[in-house]
This record gives C-alpha cells, sequence and structure tokens, in this order.
C-alpha cells in the first residue's frame, strides 16, 4: 500500500513538472490598460499580429474602468501579480519611475539617439539620460473643429488661419436673442474642457512667453505675454460683443455636438464621438496661428512600459512586445481604429496621412507641439479655471487673477519636486 | 466544559456564537479601514510608493488651507440652510397630508417619489434646468417672460443654494412618512380633551401636537444633519466639470476629500481631511443623542 502511494506521488510528481516544461517553452506574458473601446479593440488586433509573427509568445490583455486604473497597478506589481507591459499616461510616468513600478527600456533595442531621431520630439519627455522608461504608440494633439453648415449659413468661405480671424468669424457665427442672450456661440469656451491646453501650450506661446521654464518646474506665465493671452481668451466672452459664454450649454462638446456653436478647439479623441453624430457636417482645421504666423500646439499621450515584475523570458518577450507596439504597423493600425495619431513622423507624415481631412491638422500640429509635464493635471486645470472665474465672477484684472494662478502652481510644482 | 456552565454563561457563550460573524465583519469591514485611515493621516502615501511618516504635516498643512476653510464653512452652509428648511418643509406637508383624505394615498407617494429616485439622474436633470439659454428650463421661462437671465450655477452667490435646492427635495419624502407616523402615534385623547376645553388649533399644534413630536423631531435633525454634513453626488454630479466650484462656492469637505485621494493621490492629506469630518460627525451626533437621552 505504501509502495503504491509513493509510486502516485512520484507519478504526480512528474507529471506536474513535464507541465511547468511545457508553460516554460511558451511565454506567457500579461498586458494592462484602461477600458476604452477602441483601444481595446485595436490592441486585439496587435496581439493577434504579434502572437502570429511569435508563435512562443502569448500575450493576455486585462483591462480595468479608468477610475480603479491606479490604484489596481499599484496594488499587482508590488505583489508580482499583473502586468509585464503596462500602459500609463505620460504625467504619472515620475510616479512610477519613483515607485518602481516600470524599469527602463534596454538599451541595445531601444537606443536613445535613434529614438530621439525617429519619433515626435515631445516623446523626449520620457527620456532619461541614455534611457528612455517608456514609449507611446499613439499621440494626440488640438485642432479646430468647425460646423460647416453655419459656416455656409453666415457665408464663410473657410475655417480662420489666424487668431485675428478666428474673433472676426466667430462674430459673424454668434447669434442672440431679442433680449441680448446668446443663443449660439461663435465658438466655445472653457478651462474645463481643452482650453486650459490651448491656452498653457498654445496662446502663451504665440503671445511671445514661454509658459514654464526649467524642464516644466517653473511657472513662467505670469509676464506680459502671459497678460495678453488671457486678455485675449477672456475677450472672447467678456468683452463688448461676446462670441462666446462660459458654460453655454453646459458643456462646451455638447454645444458643439448640438450644432449651437460654430466652432471648437477639441482634441483628436473627439472625433470618434463626433463621427458618431446624426445631422453635423464637421471639419477639422489646424489651431490658428498669430498674424505674424506663429503656431503652437498641445500634445499628450498615454505610453506603455516594462514593469519591474518582468524577468528572465517574459522581460525578453515583454521587451519584444515592446518593440512590436512601437513598430510602424502598430501605429498605422492605431490610427486606424482609435483615431490617435502615430508617434513617429514616418508614419504620420505619409503623404496619405498628412494630407488627410480630418487626421491632417492634427498630425500636422504635432510637429509644433509641446508636451506639459504636470505634476497634478486636474489639480493645474483648476488653478486656470479658476483664474477666468475671479476674473468673470469677481471682476479681478488679468494681471491680479494670472498672479494668483501663477503662485498657487508654483506652490503646487514646488511640493510635488521637493521629495 | 460547556456542560459546566450555568445557563447564564450559556447564554452568553451562544450569543457571541451568533454575534461572531457581524462582529468580525464590522471588524474588517468598518473598524480595521478607520484605524487604518487614522493611521495614514499622520503619513505620506502617493498610492504608488512606500509610505512615509508625516508627523503633524498634514493637519498642519490643513489648518493653512484657505481652501479648507472655505469648503468647511460650505459643509456648515448646507447643515445649516438644509436642515432646517428640510424640517419646516416635511413638518408643514405632513401636517396637511396627514389632515387630508382625498388621494392620500397618491400624493404620499408623489412626495416620496424624489426620495426612491437616483441622486445621479436627478442631479443631472436639475443641471440642466438651472443652465441658461436656450437650454435651461427655468431661463427660458424667465427669458419668455423678459426677464433677465439668473446664472444659477456659474454664481459664487447662487450656486449653493441651487445645489442644495434638490438635495432637500430628494430627502423630504422620507421626512414627510417619519412625520406623518409621528402624527399618528399621537394619542386621540389629547385632542378629544382640548376640543371640550374649546382650545383653538394655534394652542393644539404648539402645546400638544409639537412637544409630543419631539423624539421625531429629534431623529429627523440627527438624520438629516448627517445626511448634509456627508453632502457629496448632488454636488459632484451638478458640477462634474469643475468640481465644487465655481471658486469652490459649492465644494463641501467630502468632494475635496475625493478630490485629493482620487485626482491628487495624495492619500495622507486626504486622510487627515477624513478624521476631521469623522470627528465633526461624532461631535454633532454626540451632542444629538444627548438631546435624545434628557428625553
Amino acid at each position: 500500500m505504501k509502495t503504491h502511494l509513493k509510486g502516485f506521488a512520484l507519478a504526480g510528481l512528474t507529471s506536474a513538472a513535464a507541465l511547468f516544461a511545457n508553460a516554460a517553452s511558451a511565454v506567457e506574458i500579461e498586458y494592462w490598460q484602461y477600458f476604452f473601446d477602441a483601444r481595446v479593440e485595436a490592441m486585439e488586433q496587435l496581439i493577434e499580429n504579434f502572437e502570429a509573427a511569435n508563435p512562443d509568445i502569448t500575450v493576455t490583455m486585462t483591462h480595468f474602468p479608468y477610475a480603479d486604473y491606479r490604484t489596481k497597478v499599484a496594488a499587482a506589481i508590488p505583489a508580482g501579480e499583473g502586468p509585464d507591459v503596462v500602459q500609463l499616461f505620460y504625467g504619472w510616468l515620475n510616479d512610477y519611475v519613483e515607485a518602481e513600478l516600470i524599469q527602463p527600456l534596454p538599451a541595445d533595442t531601444f537606443p536613445a539617439a535613434k529614438i530621439d531621431e525617429e519619433f515626435f520630439p515631445m516623446v523626449q519627455a520620457m527620456k532619461d539620460g541614455d534611457a528612455y522608461w517608456a514609449l507611446p504608440t499613439a499621440v494626440r494633439s488640438l485642432a479646430l473643429f468647425y460646423n460647416e453648415r453655419l459656416f455656409e449659413e453666415a457665408g464663410i468661405d473657410g475655417p480662420p488661419a489666424t487668431l485675428d480671424e478666428l474673433m472676426e468669424t466667430a462674430a459673424a457665427l454668434t447669434k442672440t436673442d431679442s433680449a441680448g442672450n446668446i443663443t449660439q456661440v461663435g465658438i466655445t469656451a472653457g478651462m474645463t474642457a481643452q482650453d486650459h491646453h490651448w491656452f498653457r501650450e498654445g496662446l502663451v506661446r504665440q503671445f511671445g512667453g514661454e509658459p514654464y521654464t526649467d524642464d516644466y518646474q517653473t511657472v513662467n506665465y505670469n509676464t506680459e505675454a502671459g497678460i495678453a493671452a488671457l486678455e485675449f481668451y477672456t475677450n472672447m466672452f467678456m468683452g463688448e460683443n461676446p462670441v462666446t459664454a462660459i458654460g453655454f450649454m453646459d458643456e462646451p462638446q455638447a454645444a458643439f455636438k448640438a450644432g449651437r456653436a460654430g466652432m471648437h478647439i477639441d482634441g483628436s479623441f473627439r472625433i470618434g464621438s463626433l463621427d458618431n453624430t446624426r445631422g453635423l457636417k464637421w471639419g477639422v482645421a489646424e489651431l490658428p496661428a498669430t498674424a505674424d504666423g506663429v503656431q503652437s500646439n498641445y500634445s499628450s499621450y498615454w505610453v506603455n512600459a516594462v514593469t519591474t515584475k518582468a524577468e528572465g523570458e517574459k522581460y525578453d518577450a515583454a521587451v519584444k512586445f515592446m518593440e512590436y507596439i512601437t513598430s510602424d504597423e502598430a501605429m498605422q493600425i492605431w490610427l486606424d481604429v482609435v483615431g490617435e495619431l502615430p508617434a513617429k513622423p514616418s508614419v504620420g507624415m505619409t503623404e496619405a496621412n498628412a494630407n488627410d481631412e480630418i487626421f491632417g491638422p492634427f498630425i500636422r500640429g504635432l510637429s509644433y507641439a509641446n508636451t506639459t509635464k504636470f505634476a497634478n493635471e486636474s489639480a493645474q486645470r483648476q488653478l486656470l479655471v479658476e483664474m477666468v472665474e475671479r476674473m468673470q465672477l469677481e471682476g479681478m484684472s488679468a494681471a491680479d487673477s494670472i498672479a494668483i494662478a501663477a503662485q498657487a502652481e508654483q506652490a503646487l510644482l514646488d511640493e510635488y519636486y521637493a521629495d | 466544559m460547556y456542560r459546566n456552565l450555568t445557563i447564564r454563561q450559556k447564554q452568553i457563550v451562544w450569543a457571541w456564537a451568533f454575534l461572531a460573524l457581524p462582529v468580525l465583519f464590522y471588524g474588517v469591514i468598518r473598524f480595521y479601514p478607520t484605524g487604518n485611515a487614522i493611521l495614514i493621516s499622520f503619513q505620506n502615501w502617493n498610492l504608488l510608493g512606500d509610505r512615509t511618516w508625516a508627523g503633524l504635516e498634514n493637519y498642519q498643512k490643513l489648518w493653512n488651507d484657505p481652501v479648507f476653510w472655505k469648503v468647511f464653512a460650505n459643509t456648515f452652509l448646507y447643515l445649516l440652510i438644509g436642515t432646517p428648511i428640510s424640517l419646516i418643509l416635511s413638518f408643514v406637508i405632513a401636517y396637511h397630508l396627514d389632515k387630508l383624505r382625498f388621494m392620500h394615498g397618491f400624493l404620499r407617494m408623489l412626495y416620496f417619489l424624489p426620495f426612491m429616485t437616483s441622486a445621479v439622474a436627478m442631479a443631472w436633470v436639475w443641471r440642466w434646468f438651472y443652465q441658461g439659454v436656450p437650454i435651461g428650463l427655468f431661463n427660458n421661462l424667465l427669458a419668455s417672460v423678459g426677464i433677465s437671465q439668473i446664472e444659477f450655477l456659474n454664481s459664487t452667490t447662487n450656486a449653493l443654494p441651487a445645489v442644495l435646492a434638490p438635495a432637500v427635495w430628494a430627502g423630504l419624502g422620507f421626512q414627510v412618512i417619519i412625520f406623518m407616523a409621528g402624527l399618528r402615534a399621537i394619542p386621540t385623547s389629547y385632542y378629544e380633551a382640548a376640543k371640550i376645553d374649546g382650545v383653538g388649533w394655534w394652542t393644539v399644534l404648539t402645546q400638544i401636537t409639537l412637544p409630543l413630536l419631539r423624539p421625531t423631531i429629534v431623529f429627523i435633525v440627527v438624520f438629516s444633519s448627517i445626511g448634509f454634513l456627508r453632502i457629496f453626488d448632488h454636488v459632484f454630479n451638478m458640477t462634474t466639470n469643475n468640481p465644487g466650484g465655481p471658486l469652490n462656492a459649492t465644494k463641501p469637505l467630502v468632494l475635496m476629500i475625493y478630490d485629493t485621494a482620487f485626482n491628487g493621490f495624495d492619500m495622507g492629506y486626504a486622510a487627515a481631511q477624513t478624521v476631521v469630518l469623522f470627528t465633526i460627525l461624532l461631535i454633532v451626533s454626540l451632542i444629538q443623542l444627548r438631546l435624545l437621552r434628557s428625553d
């Protein structure tokens, strides 16, 4: 009886060992991202292609609602669970590096000099010394959406090219009722949407300023240029003949979707939802330049990185996967499925993409775009929201209000970079 | 062993046997996180890295934060405006509804309906009511009779009452029901005696009804004060793009905690705010319990 048992145990062990051996020959790595329909679909395609080219590697994708994302990643990786390759917002990089959740990409597969050359310049925010920590598949930028029907109705030929033209066009598109209440805005406005990016990286630079210095650690928009930019912005709704109203129809994108706004500045991620809006005929143009032709744009992106959990053969597989999802092919798939812009000029600036009626203005915008390094994006946005509110609701001057915002934002940055 | 116990001891053993599960549940779900939150309030933690000791730093920061004092004042404004208004409104409604026989059940249902409605849906509907022309219901009505627009939400003075109104309305149904139960519980003999003595309705109200409703009133005050001190969903949903705005005019303490924790990822500071809220709730509840006991 005893020997029987021993035999069983031995057989069990050997078969278990055989199973392990099998598992080892096919490496399985995990990929995590937050849930967004098109992104998941695009990643499924990428994984399928990658697995076909690398039959010995299996990639499992897990996705979560955006709200839980950070908590789950933070809990899983130190516990040795969770992803080998993870997606994160570029603004979170510092936190992930400090918490030792991700490791730098190997310099032999991802040489910094080559990446500097191949990717759009704003990706260099992901570089530390000679190594890149993470790389994006796709990037986003801003552009001017305009309602073609309303343009036609007002007899305007095309989108404005300069800021002065923007104001003229907006004035022609604005409608009021007999009491003077605005019933259709020329252009939407609201720092709560994308306008705070337009202000920081667009207007402030276009008016001759530089919003931050010292690698985004020092606030620098409390200058003449900054005040001029703020006055230009607030003049749209606080001037004598306002062409817009803050909070018109609750949200800027809602007003544009409903056909009650002539123009709307928004990111490339809005394309999908506008595409599905019935009865809306819209076009896209680059953000208006100054009279001297100065252009400036804002771009942001999500990156992928290899986590500290990936070791040995999983690490090699993870690096291979990273190589594929930052390839030209992957970027084209991402553009076609998600509508986000390729992170490399070699893909973005192809004849077809750069001249695309919809993607073109966004992609061309990338070449003069800057990426703000946020310490806490929502708090920093809130400061600009309040900067405008102090002027509108409390009658403060632009100079005083921008000074308060700059001081508060500096305090926030100081605290963040202190440790 | 068990056999040797007295009946009294056996009862205790059984009581604890049955209590074990809820005690365990409360320990893990309530008391452990509460203790942990107090611990985190003395630390710095961004959810990702290690927790480091901060001593009283978070509390000092709180004390020197002008936003915190603004939020603190807002929280008490919600309480001090919301509780009396909802108390008086619900009493008046219950008092008259109690006397009414015609369509009594139907009316009671109408008042109770908002209480059952999801706060999120309600907040969004009211948010749209408050918009300016061309979509806001109230402002469209005003515009149609030629009165100038009122900024409900985009105003530092009007926003807080505007956010509070649907919150009061939502809680009304429940309080009406409780008041009606309280009214029914007053023995009719008192009223008959009053009738025989020939006293007026005002005397009946102030000498019989209100004094005998005291436990009900205390309960509703406790219940609704805790509710207003913890107000979150109405404010958050009516001001999602600019949470607690404009210029923090509507921001309650709970919203500040949420923002610090899940947008700022400053868990230590958020925990310190939580401890302050916990203390306020504790004090308010203790005072009110004391009032209850003096009955």
